[in-house]
């Protein structure tokens, strides 16, 4: 966990007492809602179908005991009793009131959290690894990079109404969790030949109805560099960024027109006006954000405890250990993945009682902290292997231990057409058909890793463009039509997935899935081949010809 | 369900009314005859053509203390006078989402 100083909470604070006097100024009138639009954008407020809708910052994905409580009390006290965690590893709430926010942040303060940047032109939450800091094999935690960009970039006057928002994401593992090439910058963490800790640099990743993966623009950057690179590549982004026109806001189109090397030129030559600046991180002060971090006191502990080998006769154990359980750096720990895709339900979505239960668990079991993935499920980072099987069944009990994760089921889906007010159909109850038709999980792990991504409107909330299979939500003559595209990733290997054919009805979508599935499992030459693997070796021919052989 | 936040010009086919978020809460409220808003849609004031329309958007507009994003929307008038949503966003916004019990909540 990170520890603010009063620095942090006093900046907090005051932007608590800022809005509350926006918010009282609006309600009277003395404010029109144009001029205080942008004000509420910058502290999180859309205002969607039914209502306002308030999106908190989770940096980096980590979040305590204390502040998922708090979390579930802004869910009780102010709103209809659940939250949706989102792709950006913030969460949102549908049904809050416009004149009891100022009291809901000021709630979520008293803990350290936030709504600053959720919205807006300008620097958005710095997202990471969900598994950062326990992580086998990573080269160093990257959320102390994440907050160093997060406290550099926060409430920064030249970041504050760049041409669109812009999104940094950051991963310091081979395998990329945090989906770095669909970013305005991604980071990874690398050293270099003499062991020092840097950057590959990549920019103009996005989605959107433009989707582009992001390039490598620098392979390496030092870490003492990283403010001052990753603000050369903002300068150039605000002088030249199309403000004229929003479709061609992001970085993602001028990088795109201007090409990655004329880009990196314009970056390079900014950054050495900059780079021997202030800006230059001095060791003691990343060293200073290290100390701020805690870390848990681990036991030494065995590889297999006796706990572990008897509860692995029970098979409705070993299905939920073999998805939900991943290796830890320390020997007799594990990262526990909590699935918020039960069959039937809401991706993402959690109640106020299953948050309040999971603070308690993650005190019990994870030495207090709970970790957001940008996949729409919690984790628990440091649960001792013994703990496993009691750890389990407290989570079955919440209805929070459904077996799916990483499989056919575990969706990602955007709140759709049922809440936003951008979406043009429906994705919420799409993915809840399909967790009901591939509900058996003995089906479920026969196909194996497969990732569904659904998106309302051509925004791209939900990834659609980066799913094994992507399904996008469009209006056509007044009726719901989906899109389907298959061989999408977000991962090291991201890659834009390609459409199979015109699009099929709301009720068409899970026959068409069960299509495409039933194409994939006769096709692959092995049970061990993914989805996407045959996709790759096949193209999409063979799953077009089946899907629309008789439609 | 074309967002009406890309509407570019006021062309209405049919029965319409202006529908809008009620500032201090954000729920989903109809302006009506009277120059005020209604939860209810058969309190709507009924326009039926782009000009009737205009008037009584830019009337709602000028009203943004009691509501915000004011627009038009279209509705279908049942034989018996009963105003019904003229589509699928109109229709959630009016009975709420679709997506089960969790939300109802």
């Amino acid at each position: 966990m990170y520890a603010y100083d009063e620095i942090d909470r006093t900046l907090v604070n005051e932007r608590v007492s800022e809005f509350r006097d926006q918010v009282k100024r609006r309600l009277s009138g003395e404010l029109t809602e144009d001029e205080f639009k942008i004000l509420r954008l910058q502290n999180g407020v859309y205002l969607q179908l039914h209502a306002y809708m308030f999106r908190v910052a989770i940096p980096y994905g980590t979040l305590s005991s204390e502040q998922l409580r708090r979390l579930a009390h802004i869910a009780r006290r102010y709103d209809r009793g659940y939250g949706h965690f989102t792709t950006r590893q913030n969460i949102q709430f549908n049904w809050i009131k416009l004149a009891e926010l100022p009291d809901a942040l000021a709630d979520l303060a008293e803990v350290g959290i936030h709504a600053m940047q959720t919205s807006g032109n300008n620097m958005r939450n710095v997202t990471s690894d969900q598994w950062a800091g326990v992580a086998p094999g990573e080269i160093e935690d990257p959320r102390i990079w994440s907050e160093l960009l997060r406290q550099h970039t926060t409430l920064h006057p030249e970041f504050s109404f760049l041409p669109r928002k812009f999104k940094i994401a950051i991963t310091a593992s081979d395998h990329d969790r945090a989906a770095i090439k669909i970013h305005d910058i991604g980071l990874r963490l690398v050293k270099n030949e003499k062991g020092e800790t840097g950057f590959e640099v990549l920019v103009g990743g996005g989605l959107g109805r433009t989707p582009f993966i992001a390039k490598t623009i620098k392979h390496f950057v030092h870490g003492r560099d990283i403010l001052s690179y990753v603000e050369a590549i903002l300068r150039v982004y605000n002088q030249y960024g199309r403000r004229d026109n929003i479709y061609k806001a992001r970085i993602k189109i001028l990088v795109h027109e201007l090409g990655i090397e004329k880009f990196s030129r314009e970056v390079e030559d900014e950054w050495q006006h900059i780079r021997n600046s202030s800006l230059q991180i001095d060791d003691s002060v990343i060293e200073d954000i290290r100390s701020r971090f805690t870390y848990p006191a681990y036991e030494k502990l065995p590889h297999m405890p006796d706990e572990l080998r008897q509860a692995a006769a029970d098979p409705e154990f070993e299905a939920w250990r073999k998805n939900s359980v991943a290796p830890h750096k320390v020997q007799g720990y594990s990262i526990v993945t909590i699935s918020l895709k039960p069959t039937g339900g809401p991706p993402g979505d959690a109640t106020a009682e299953q948050m309040d239960a999971l603070a308690d668990l993650a005190e019990k079991y994870s030495f207090g902290e709970i970790r957001v993935g940008h996949e729409q499920n919690l984790a628990l980072p440091h649960v001792a292997k013994r703990d496993l099987p009691a750890l389990w069944k407290a989570l079955d009990k919440l209805g929070l231990a459904t077996p799916n994760v990483n499989l056919i089921t575990d969706i990602i889906a955007c709140p759709g057409l049922d809440y936003c007010s951008l979406a043009n159909a429906r994705s919420i109850p799409i993915a809840q058909e399909l967790t009901r038709r591939f509900a058996n999980h003995e089906l479920a792990n026969l196909i194996g890793r497969l990732h569904i991504n659904i998106s309302g409107c051509i925004n791209a909330c939900g990834h659609h463009h980066v799913g094994h299979i992507g399904i996008l939500g469009v209006e056509k003559n007044g009726e719901e039509v989906y899109q389907i595209t298959i061989g999408g990733r977000a991962d090291e290997s991201a890659a834009l997935g390609t459409l199979i054919g015109p699009g099929v009805k709301f009720d068409e979508v899970a026959d068409v899935i069960e299509d495409v599935v039933e194409a994939y499992l006769a096709l692959r030459e092995r049970p061990e081949e993914l989805f996407i693997d045959t996709v790759k070796r096949l193209g999409v021919e063979p799953f077009k010809e089946r899907v629309y052989a008789t439609r | 369900m074309t967002s009406p936040l890309e509407q570019k010009k006021i062309k209405i086919a049919g029965p319409s009314v202006v529908t809008a978020n009620r500032t201090w809460d954000g729920i989903v409220v109809y302006r009506t005859a009277a120059k005020g808003w209604s939860v209810d849609l058969s309190d709507a004031a009924i326009v039926r053509n782009s000009d009737e329309a205009k008037a009584l958007l830019a009337e709602s507009v000028a009203d943004d203390v009691g509501a915000v994003g004011a627009y038009i929307a279209p509705v279908q008038v049942d034989e018996e006078g009963k105003i019904l949503p003229g589509n699928l966003r109109e229709q959630i916004r009016r009975t709420g989402v679709t997506i089960g019990s969790q939300a109802q909540v």
